[in-house]
């Protein structure tokens, strides 16, 4: 059984059960499930309960995993062909005849060709348009920096009126949807593909805006989220066997932030790294970073990609820039030594 | 404000909503009084007898939608929407100035009757194309109009939007162009040509009509018509002159987004009072 209690301040911290399971089997030998999986089961649930919810695509029916949808809801997923703009579009014109829209996409092509539609339609028209970026971050790996979403999060999150949600496991992706559905208003939600193990218990509940203390710690903190949260658990791992005890928070919503759980382990601890799928310049550790210099300053690393990257698969990538479990645990160890 | 079917009626309506437009232009000191006149004949057939709409009940789910893709000419929407009475006729005064509601640019969050927040072109279309989907899932009658301005068919979103509504065979959706001819700073043929945007909409599956964008009865027949074609939008291709018709404006680019002098405001409602039309 998992504790799930309310921390002062909001954090929904899931010791000590996490810990206790962890110290008998390392996060990073259970078994790996690609999130767009849940997506997709989620979606067909939601399309069953409520007759409002359609999909959009942009010819992405097979990459997204949509084509047992397309079976059930041959009328509800609309596919525009590929035509970001339009599809996001139509999404909106979707929203004003009452429909929820469920646009899957690309993550590169769904926020770079359709940023001003993202803005001005859905955002600033506050459309209730459900916006998932699949496949984001270096998922493409060998495809190379065209179809990495590096920046996707760091666009959106200078758009106001826009949540942005990053899940790290198929259980957080459905809980995420199940909440961005039955919530009004604009939700982009990355959908990952690389596998990842399972972090949360079956009966998490996602609360937008909240952070999740996966692991208690005083020495450093560790913020992270999507694909990269699990590497932190175990970077955790190897630090407590040199004696260092870091905190680890999951920020599935990068915006708007749990800003309050992030002063708190700058107050609390001797530093922060963050670490993720996306762009070093404005996304979760950008985020995290104008808090952290508005409210207590302290020292921060911040890991994600500073580049366009070479080729290389999505793992090797994050690997080759710092978040392997060890690369993330010498981050914090050099921060607070 | 009733519906009217009557073709002179109409042509007094928008006479007026041309001054007030015209007025409303020059106390703000900003403004689009080119293609605002040259769309205000069909703004208003669209209002005063085409759509089924209700100023008392704006959410209404089954009403027609009007949606301007040109959001520079909020000016003349909001003159439409005060005369309809979708929104206050004092809020006329407050238009562009600040905290105003009356934004430059349409907000269907603030103005009741505005069903999307345009301004940059090329977004209405598509948004057009969805809400015409949501009537034909639901099996409605409801019908979709998008108004945009010909200089505005650059953008290459409104071709990704009209093969979509030709391909889900949306024959309750019309786009009505703005066809003035001009741009911000010169001809659209000069710029990057649309013809032959007759066999070009044709080409992308659309019922092709062509009207004279400033006679009320013929905007009447087209736009009551749809589906012109079953199975197929229809594109109505308005022909208008930016500026219509005040005669130093009309068809002329300088007047895009030129504020008027208080000389040449009483100069151009004394041409609308003389009866130009």
């Amino acid at each position: 059984m998992t504790d799930i209690r309310v921390k002062q301040g909001g954090t929904t911290p899931l010791e000590p059960s996490a810990a206790s399971r962890s110290a008998r089997q390392s996060i990073a030998d259970r078994p790996r499930y690609d999130c767009r999986n849940a997506y997709v089961e989620t979606l067909a649930e939601l399309a069953h309960e409520n007759h409002r919810i359609v999909g959009v695509v942009n010819d992405s029916v097979g990459s997204s995993k949509l084509d047992a949808f397309k079976r059930a809801f041959p009328d509800r997923l609309i596919n525009v062909g590929i035509a970001e703009q339009d599809m996001v579009g139509v999404a909106t014109g979707l929203a004003n005849g009452g429909r929820i829209a469920f646009v899957s996409a690309a993550s590169c092509f769904l926020t770079a060709r359709a940023l001003e539609q993202i803005k001005a339609d859905v955002a600033y028209s506050n459309r209730n348009v459900k916006l998932c970026g699949m496949s984001p971050g270096m998922a493409y790996g060998e495809l190379g920096p065209t179809h990495h979403s590096i920046e996707d999060i760091a666009w959106l999150r200078a758009i106001d009126n826009m949540t942005i949600v990053v899940p790290a496991d198929p259980i957080e992706t459905a809980a995420a949807m199940r909440w961005a559905a039955a919530v009004e208003g604009p939700v982009f939600i990355r959908v990952s593909r690389m596998s990842v193990p399972e972090v949360y218990p079956e009966d998490y509940a996602f609360v937008p805006g909240r952070a999740v203390t996966l692991r208690d710690g005083d020495d450093v903190t560790l913020i992270s989220n999507g694909t990269v949260l699990w590497r932190t658990l175990v970077a955790a791992e190897q630090l407590a066997d040199d004696g260092i005890s870091a905190r680890v928070i999951s920020m599935p919503t990068v915006k708007p932030l749990d800003t309050e759980a992030v002063v708190r382990a700058a107050r609390e601890t001797r530093g922060i790294v963050t670490a993720e799928e996306a762009t070093v310049g404005g996304a979760l550790g950008g985020a995290v970073a104008e808090t952290v210099v508005q409210n207590h300053p302290t020292k921060m690393r911040i890991l994600g990609v500073p580049e366009f990257a070479p080729t290389g698969s999505a793992g090797f990538l994050l690997d080759r820039y710092g978040m392997s479990p060890e690369g993330i645990a010498a981050a914090a160890r050099k921060l607070i030594t | 404000m009733q519906k009217t079917s009557d073709a002179a009626e109409l042509a007094a309506i928008a006479k007026r909503m041309r001054g007030t437009a015209i007025q409303m232009i020059t106390e703000a000191g900003s403004g689009h009084p080119g293609g605002s006149l040259s769309a205000a004949d069909i703004v208003v057939t669209l209002f005063f007898d085409v759509m089924r709409h209700d100023p008392e009940n704006p959410h209404w789910p089954d009403r027609d939608r009007f949606i301007l893709s040109k959001g520079h000419i909020a000016g003349a929407l909001y003159v439409t929407l005060a005369a309809y009475g979708f929104i206050p006729v004092e809020d006329l005064a407050t238009f562009l100035k600040p905290l105003s509601k009356l934004n430059g640019h349409p907000n269907r969050n603030y103005v009741r009757g505005v069903e999307a927040n345009t301004g940059p072109l090329g977004h209405g279309l598509p948004i057009a194309v969805g809400h015409a989907l949501s009537a034909k899932l639901d099996v409605s009658q409801r019908r979709t109009y998008v108004l945009v301005g010909d200089g505005e068919l650059q953008e290459g979103s409104n071709w990704e939007a009209m093969m979509a509504g030709s391909q889900y065979e949306l024959d309750r959706l019309t786009v009505i162009v703005d066809r003035n001819r001009l741009q911000q700073g010169a001809t659209v043929r000069e710029t990057n040509d649309l013809e032959p945007l007759d066999q070009k909409a044709a080409a992308f599956g659309f019922a092709v009509v062509e009207v004279n964008g400033h006679d009320h009865g013929e905007l009447l027949d087209v736009l009551s018509a749809v589906p012109y074609r079953p199975g197929k939008p229809t594109f109505v291709i308005a022909h208008t002159h930016k500026g219509h018709p005040i005669s130093f404006m009309s068809n002329n680019t300088a007047w895009h987004h030129k504020v008027p002098t208080a000389e040449q405001l009483e100069l151009a409602l004394d041409e609308l009072k003389a009866g130009a039309a």
